[in-house]
């Protein structure tokens, strides 16, 4: 493009805009946005074990976008993400809970995540099923498969899975403290999970740029109809998006019952809203898997430090989904502002 | 239970969807999609909770909702018909937007008892056998619902501008050449589709559901307005006949699960999403390729009964739906 200073001024006047706006909100409320802000700030950075929490929130972001980035490569909106996430952590908790009394603790997690790739992969290529042999758009046929695998947890957590003698929506029986992850001395941080999230987004980055899987994906993504004049078996490799997305999405909602931030147990809502903020991840990224990292880092930086917001102050924790959202949306705006009014007065 | 005492109840308690599905079906009907329901029908049910508590006036309430929703959809509109930014994209960010804004702003409203619209019986009309307590015994915002549901149908079907709204969503290009205003009227159906988003949203909280927690109960609704839509065909008619059927199943999974006390009630809440799957499935699978090779394969009157069926349930999208339309 050759202009490479207007990108970087134009994203700067996205991160005002959705800080003005999220602060025009605050005041609103009668609340200060400088302290809010603040607030944020320090929940995520104040202590090294904030900063642990932010690296293991991190994770579960990491591994959703790395799914993210191939079903937005075949061009495909798998909302189903966070049902994918949920089925992940409902097939590793089964499997742990089977398993745990027979092997050795390593072979128990291994086995668990891979049930959670298993289950994950599952839901995801139920929601292309849907939108292929049913013909259902994969926006509400994932939407509605979230619903189905959040009360499914209900269920299990309620029913088959609750505590011996008391069923709470808390969650199952916590794991024992060998089947967590294990992390650093002194930093409560797991070293096989950063691993893991760094790996599966380098991993993506490389078979969306250098395999013939990746690159016919990415012809499916741009143009259907030429990618089926190349011969592409387009449902197939849209079914395997779904599949690989939601196998990724599975090992987050493995991470999410076994790593070190983990209550360790299956609850309800136990996605906690990672798979959409990956989402957010990826379309502010423009689909890169290098620029994913840091922005899915700040994300979960943003999303771990509101939650001080109701401890110490009478504010919502949603105050960080308001921020990231103005952002993607700011984003948006400049975005179309740069190729709809001064790309053309170039020409 | 007496079954007028449950339609009343169903008529009752439909305006909020009815409404979102009414503005969804004239905004995609112009070829917009506004993805944003879900969040808005949520944002715009505090904002009217809270100035209707705030000003002491429920009119208000329902006029804050309305700009509110109205707002919402002018954003839609601006990115995706003036910044061709793709529509999906931008209503679902939207969406995560509004619902987590209205957690914010409600947040100190929280269970906070308010106003809600009163209930007016109309007078002679009323006393009608079966028809009289079903109908007229409800008030303002349900009468409204039902005129709502006329107008939109006649204004679609029977007036000039109502065809060339049919036009902006099928054939742009064809509308444009005849002098239509394509930006400009897409703009002005996403705007008053929106409104009608808001005027759904305030009737939750003032009517439905009076009040506002987090979560507040309606999460996930604005998605099953969104496929109510789709299984009305973009038809007004068909679409509030779709939203009546959603309420009345509620209405009776409601009935079930006092007689079920033993069933988590958090299970019964989300029995609308398989059903919103399974719908869905049925008005699209018609156009499923394998499904023509299977349907030939069955005996012949079977076959034709299956392909009849098939076809009343089969809809079609406006043929330009949420593409963006360029002059050149």
């Amino acid at each position: 493009m050759g202009f490479r200073t207007t990108p970087l001024l134009l994203r700067i006047v996205a991160v005002a805009g959705a800080l003005l706006l999220s602060g025009a909100a605050l005041l609103l409320i009668g609340a200060s946005p400088v302290d809010a802000f603040g607030l944020i700030l320090s929940g995520a950075f104040g202590s090294p074990s904030r900063l642990a929490y932010v690296i293991t929130a991190w994770v579960p972001v990491l591994l959703c976008s790395a799914g993210l980035l191939v079903t937005f490569a075949a061009g495909l909106w798998n909302i189903g993400i966070e049902g994918q996430v949920v089925m992940g952590a409902v097939f590793a908790t089964g499997a742990i809970q089977a398993l745990q009394n027979t092997l050795p603790p390593a072979s128990v997690l291994l086995l668990a995540a891979l049930a959670g790739l298993l289950g994950g992969a599952l839901w995801g290529v139920f929601v292309g099923t849907l939108r292929f042999y049913g013909n259902v758009s994969e926006i509400f046929g994932g939407l509605g498969l979230n619903f189905i695998a959040g009360s499914l947890t209900v269920y299990l957590v309620l029913g088959p899975w609750k505590r011996p003698g008391i069923g709470s929506t808390s969650g199952t029986q916590p794991f024992p403290p060998s089947l967590w992850l294990p992390a650093f001395k002194g930093f409560h941080v797991s070293p096989v999970e950063i691993l893991l999230g760094l790996g599966a987004i380098a991993a993506i980055a490389v078979i969306l740029r250098g395999t013939r899987f990746g690159l016919q994906l990415k012809a499916v993504g741009k143009n259907q109809r030429s990618a089926f004049l190349m011969g592409i078996p387009i449902e197939r490799r849209m079914l395997l998006a779904f599949g690989l997305c939601g196998g990724l999405a599975g090992l987050a909602g493995w991470v999410l019952i076994v790593g070190t931030s983990a209550r360790h147990n299956l609850f309800p809502l136990i996605s906690s809203g990672y798979g959409f903020l990956a989402i957010l991840v990826v379309l502010l990224a423009d689909l890169n898997a290098l620029w994913s990292v840091p922005i899915s880092f700040f994300f979960a930086a943003i999303a771990m430090g509101s939650l001080q917001l109701p401890l110490q102050r009478q504010l919502d924790s949603s105050l960080g989904g308001v921020i990231q959202g103005m952002l993607v949306l700011f984003v948006l705006i400049t975005q179309g502002l740069q190729s709809r009014f001064i790309r053309q007065e170039r020409r | 239970m007496d079954l007028s005492v449950l339609l009343a109840s169903v008529l009752a308690a439909s305006p909020p969807i009815l409404f979102a599905v009414l503005g969804e079906t004239v905004t995609e009907k112009a070829g917009v999609i506004n993805l944003s329901l879900d969040g808005s029908l949520l944002l715009t049910a505090m904002a009217a909770f809270i100035v209707a508590l705030e000003t002491g006036s429920v009119v208000a309430g329902f006029v804050a909702g309305m700009i509110i929703g109205a707002f919402a959809a002018l954003i839609i509109a601006f990115l995706s018909l003036t910044l061709h930014r793709p529509q999906v994209a931008t209503g679902f960010v939207l969406t995560l937007v509004c619902r987590d804004l209205a957690y914010v702003l409600g947040n100190s409203y929280s269970h906070v008892p308010g106003p809600q619209v009163p209930h007016t019986p109309i007078p002679w009309l009323g006393t009608i056998p079966v028809v009289g307590p079903i109908l007229f015994n409800q008030n303002l915002i349900v009468y409204l619902s039902l005129v709502t549901i006329v107008a939109a149908w006649a204004y679609v079907y029977k007036t000039q501008p109502g065809l060339k709204l049919q036009g902006l969503g099928e054939r742009p290009a064809a509308a444009f050449v005849r002098g239509v205003q394509v930006t400009v009227m897409r703009y002005v159906y996403t705007v008053v589709g929106g409104a009608l988003v808001g005027l759904g949203g305030a009737s939750f909280s003032l009517m439905v559901k009076p009040g506002w927690a987090r979560p507040y109960g309606i999460e996930g609704t604005g998605w099953i307005a969104l496929a109510i839509v789709i299984f009305g065909g973009w038809k007004p008619i068909r679409g509030a006949m779709g939203a009546y059927f959603f309420v009345a199943l509620q209405t009776a999974v409601n009935i079930l699960q006092s007689a079920l006390p033993n069933v988590p009630t958090q299970l019964f809440a989300t029995l609308p999403f398989p059903l919103m799957i399974l719908t869905l499935l049925l008005v699209t699978i018609g156009n499923a390729e394998w499904m023509g090779q299977a349907l030939d394969r069955l005996p012949e009157d079977t076959r034709r009964i299956v392909v009849g069926a098939l076809k009343t349930l089969k809809t079609s999208p406006p043929a330009a739906l949420g593409a963006p339309f360029k002059k050149e």
